[in-house]
């Protein structure tokens, strides 16, 4: 038995990295600083050794050349999930090329509330340290931030020590909109977060008029969504006074049509802090099964993030036309290939084309897939690169265990080889 | 496996060859002298009335990093005036400001050039760099490590540590983020405006940690010469961009006391503010403190007219830029308490008068400077022009009628501000090769590059004389990578992968006990995950590093 400290995930999105693994064959437990996001993805148990096509267990070899004749007989694949690591994406990436086929991470919808933000205005954003060592408040839009990642606040902002500020204790922590399931965002020394709740489709006119507070627009209503402006304008006033506040949002908690604007009308609320002698970040929240990773690396690879199309020779982003189910659902897709290396429970749509599942061994089916590669997990079963939520730092993933799964990038750079 | 370059017109300033005719051998990737006795050529290359250079090395272009895939998707519009296509040696991607990885080792052999260093890579975000820069094809690369607005620095100097803890810090974070170099943008002000300081000049002081610009420039120039370093300190100065910023980089220049310091894109840093504007050329007095110091190199960081993507690590000077966005959408981030990063699309018109009258003091720069040993070209890509631009600017400093014609053109008011059309030195070709070849080799310290000397590796670029300079350096006929043949006729016809160019100066192991205090106290990350393993560029069987020598005898 081996026990591996300072075992980075690629799980949480927060790029915790002090986690005590011991290993045990091909059995993993969590023994220190699990959370229940990461301790069930570490220790999921192998189930599928070995690749199914047509149910039947075969080669790899046999696998990977069935997989790409499949492929050569269509003539717009789609290649979905792109949940995987960095040398995953490049292959995925290669293979893409290589077959005209269209690129969708199975996150994007969420992430395209962000991305059409930035594409339109942009933003200003942090990473963790600087909220770790200097967020003096935190305001936190539509999402149960200790859910989403349990290990947020004792990381980032209940830290002991921090270079710039004289008490962590002391930070405040505002909630708008969504209320946290639980105590992890009280301080240590007992403070609790103010919250102000309204309903989700309440937000993109609460968060408009907190915008037009801080730009000390005059509002003539008392309340809006259920919050009283004079709240709002309590909330605007701490933004303003602050020395370093950190805006929040998790573009996957925004359920609504347009919620890129609300996106937009916080960054646009950040800019104008800034603007107004003192400073202010936002932080959105994302990082998970590579959806950072993937958008990253068709950035530099095509020029635009992971829902892009090769089947004119060149990238073609589209972040509506190219949604995987749409082409699915609109038959204009005629196989598909399901990447996901991380969750063996986020299985492809169901769908009557052809299908190519490269994914963490464990995956039940309903229809069973044509091809079936069961792969490594980055991270447990092969070593990696996954970015973090914050997009700038990229953390190097440990081999823990010999399981002798492939990884995503040799299956699909087979499969490449093979078209 | 020899090859055999016949007859061409040789520039090889590295070995002080001005135009001579000769010939090149090339074994095994390594150019070698002539064999000697009957020895089989394997392929023979007639090179008669060519011009035959080393693969020209660009020392500062912003190709691979955070800001740069920021910038990046921040552009899509961009892209799809400019998408490349898959051919069945080349992957597809896109072009114009900021092309995709595969797409600018493409263009940049498709010119010639087989090397580029990527001038700001952050300690925090340099495996990005490093991970973006191995999906740039054919060329070598190489990155200088983005030191002094890092709070472990600044706190060092805050509490007095001596040079030689500084120095073992420095040696370290090369060596942990696999840099070749060191870089400081605007000195300690990335820091500054993370405590809404929103300007420093270089005797102001970072209101945390009471450091002023001054001292951090002192500080890493003098690690880096003790280090051995060969690339000297590589300065992005303080106050980038505003009128009158000539003073500052003049003292910048005065205050660095006789170090080795390399300024980069000097032509953001040459303004005065005089004029019914209030700006003005500084360029003639930049110039000749230039001359006047052996201890300065610069890059011009030249602008050229159109669109393009301005990426910098100064998030202080680029949140200020954001009023100028065009189209208006911008990105700043302040990062991990190490850099920050802005990302600004600009549109320099010639009809704009501090735009024309920025092309005409980067200009004025390449002119005015005598010694192409310590000029580099560059336009700091993308920031003054995407790197596609350069057999243009190539033909306006060798081509003074073409120069003055363009000049012809600007903005009215910009052209009597500048006193471009009395400068008659057209540039020659061994210049040119100097300056972007031999020089930027020296600059950087690489033991085999940039020359065609026995010893060297077969980077060679062979062009057809043409009196248009701009059709000459934009499509060569023959570019060799490592002695393969990688284009032909300015089209790529074969890839490979480039090695990773890294210096390895040495440190007292001790310096990771504070270091790992200090991370498991502040930072997000173990130490031990921080660092970049060698593994990690060359796993893929891809990548690979070069380590280049120290200077003076430092082992």
């Amino acid at each position: 038995m081996a026990e591996i400290t300072e075992v980075p995930s690629p799980f949480c999105g927060i790029g915790t990295d002090d986690l005590t693994i011991q290993v045990e064959g091909v059995s993993l437990k969590v023994t220190k600083n699990g959370c229940t996001v990461n301790t069930p993805a570490f220790e999921q148990a192998i189930t599928d050794t070995g690749p199914r096509v047509d149910g039947k267990k075969v080669s790899l070899d046999v696998a990977v050349a069935k997989a790409a004749a499949l492929l050569k007989d269509t003539n717009q694949p789609v290649i979905g999930g792109c949940a995987t690591d960095v040398n995953g994406m490049r292959a995925l990436l290669a293979l893409a090329d290589r077959s005209g086929a269209v690129v969708d991470n199975m996150n994007f919808t969420n992430a395209r509330r962000n991305f059409l933000a930035l594409q339109d205005s942009g933003w200003i954003n942090t990473t963790l340290a600087e909220v770790k060592n200097r967020c003096d408040l935190l305001l936190v839009v539509g999402v149960d931030l200790e859910a989403f990642a349990p290990r947020f606040f004792e990381h980032y902002l209940w830290n002991e020590e921090s270079m710039f500020l004289d008490d962590t204790g002391k930070r405040e922590v505002i909630y708008l909109g969504k209320a946290p399931s639980g105590n992890a965002s009280t301080s240590p020394t007992g403070q609790k977060a103010q919250v102000f709740e309204c309903g989700v489709a309440d937000l993109p006119e609460v968060v408009a008029v907190l915008r037009a507070l801080v730009k000390g627009n005059p509002i003539r209503v008392e309340s809006t969504g259920g919050v009283a402006v004079a709240d709002l304008q309590a909330i605007a006033d701490k933004l303003k006074a602050a020395k370093y506040s950190v805006v929040t949002w998790a573009a996957g908690a925004l359920t609504y049509n347009q919620a890129e604007l609300t996106v937009q009308t916080l960054s646009e609320m950040v800019k104008d802090l800034n603007s107004q002698n003192t400073r202010s970040s936002g932080l959105p929240l994302a990082g998970k099964e590579g959806d950072q990773t993937a958008n990253q690396v068709c950035g530099w690879t095509t020029g635009y993030p992971a829902r892009t199309r090769f089947s004119r020779g060149y990238p073609e982003y589209d972040p509506y036309l190219n949604d995987a189910n749409f082409l699915l659902d609109n038959g204009e897709a005629d196989a598909l290939v399901w990447v996901q290396a991380f969750n063996a429970g986020a299985v492809p749509p169901v769908t009557d084309l052809p299908t190519i599942v490269v994914g963490r061994s464990g995956m039940t089916f309903e229809h069973e897939p044509d091809v079936f590669i069961p792969v490594g997990t980055p991270g447990i079963d092969h070593a990696g690169h996954a970015y973090r939520m914050d997009n700038v730092v990229a953390i190097r993933l440990k081999k823990l265990r010999d399981s002798g799964l492939p990884s995503t990038a040799q299956v699909l750079s087979a499969i490449e080889q093979a078209f | 496996m020899l090859i055999k370059l016949t007859g061409g017109m040789v520039y090889d300033p590295a070995s002080g060859i001005d135009g001579q005719r000769q010939d090149i051998y090339i074994q095994d990737g390594r150019i070698v002298n002539k064999p000697v006795g009957e020895v089989q050529v394997d392929h023979e290359y007639d090179l008669k009335g060519k011009v035959v250079m080393a693969g020209a090395i660009d020392m500062h272009t912003h190709i691979g990093g955070g800001k740069v895939n920021i910038a990046r998707t921040l552009l899509p519009e961009d892209h799809r005036l400019d998408p490349v296509a898959r051919t069945d040696i080349t992957r597809s991607g896109c072009g114009h400001a900021a092309p995709s990885s595969f797409v600018t080792g493409y263009r940049y052999a498709e010119m010639g050039y087989t090397t580029g260093f990527e001038p700001a890579v952050l300690p925090a975000n340099a495996r990005q760099a490093h991970m973006e820069m191995a999906d740039i094809p054919i060329m070598d690369k190489g990155g200088y490590i983005m030191l002094g607005s890092d709070d472990y620095l600044l706190r060092m100097m805050t509490a007095k540590k001596d040079q030689k803890a500084i120095n073992d810090y420095v040696a370290w974070t090369i060596q942990a983020a696999k840099g070749i170099g060191i870089k400081v943008v605007n000195a300690g002000g990335i820091s500054a405006f993370k405590f809404n300081q929103r300007k420093l000049d270089l005797d102001e002081q970072n209101s945390h940690y009471g450091v002023t610009p001054r001292a951090i420039l002192k500080t890493l120039a003098t690690a880096v010469k003790e280090l051995g370093i060969a690339h000297p300190l590589h300065v992005h100065g303080c106050n980038l961009g505003v009128p009158g910023n000539m003073n500052t980089t003049l003292d910048t220049i005065q205050g660095i006391g006789g170090l080795p310091m390399h300024l980069t894109h000097i032509q953001f840093h040459s303004y005065g503010a005089e004029g019914d504007f209030k700006f003005s050329s500084g360029a003639a007095q930049i110039a000749e403190a230039i001359n006047k110091n052996k201890n300065i190199t610069v890059d011009v960081g030249q602008i050229m007219f159109g669109q393009t993507v301005t990426a910098s690590g100064d998030n202080m000077i680029q949140y200020i830029n954001h009023k100028h966005a065009s189209p208006n959408k911008w990105v700043t981030m302040d990062i991990e308490c190490d850099a920050g990063c802005g990302v600004v699309p600009f549109k320099y018109k010639d009809q704009n008068f501090v735009n024309a009258l920025q092309w005409a003091i980067g200009l004025e720069t390449f002119l005015l400077v005598d010694d192409p040993w310590r000029i580099s070209l560059t336009t700091d890509h993308p920031n003054g022009a995407p790197f596609t631009s350069y057999p243009h600017l190539i033909r306006l400093l060798m081509d003074r009628s073409f120069r003055n014609d363009r000049l012809s053109t600007i903005h009215p008011e910009a052209q009597k501000m500048t006193n471009l059309a009395s400068i008659n030195r057209e540039y020659t070709l061994n210049e040119i090769a100097i300056m972007t070849r031999a020089g930027a080799a020296k600059l950087i310290g690489l033991k085999d590059r940039g020359g065609l000397s026995a010893g060297n590796w077969g980077d060679i670029t062979v062009y057809t004389d043409n009196a248009d300079r701009q059709k000459m350096f934009e499509k060569p006929d023959y570019v060799f990578k490592d002695g393969e043949l990688v284009v032909k006729d300015g089209k790529v016809i074969h890839t490979k992968w480039g090695t990773t160019h890294v210096v390895k100066p040495d440190f007292d192991a001790s310096v990771e006990k504070d270091l790992k205090k200090y991370f498991d106290r502040f930072l997000t990350m173990k130490l031990d995950n921080f660092k970049i393993s060698d593994d990690e560029i060359t796993e893929d069987g891809r990548g690979s590093l070069t380590v280049h020598p120290l200077k003076g005898g430092v082992a």
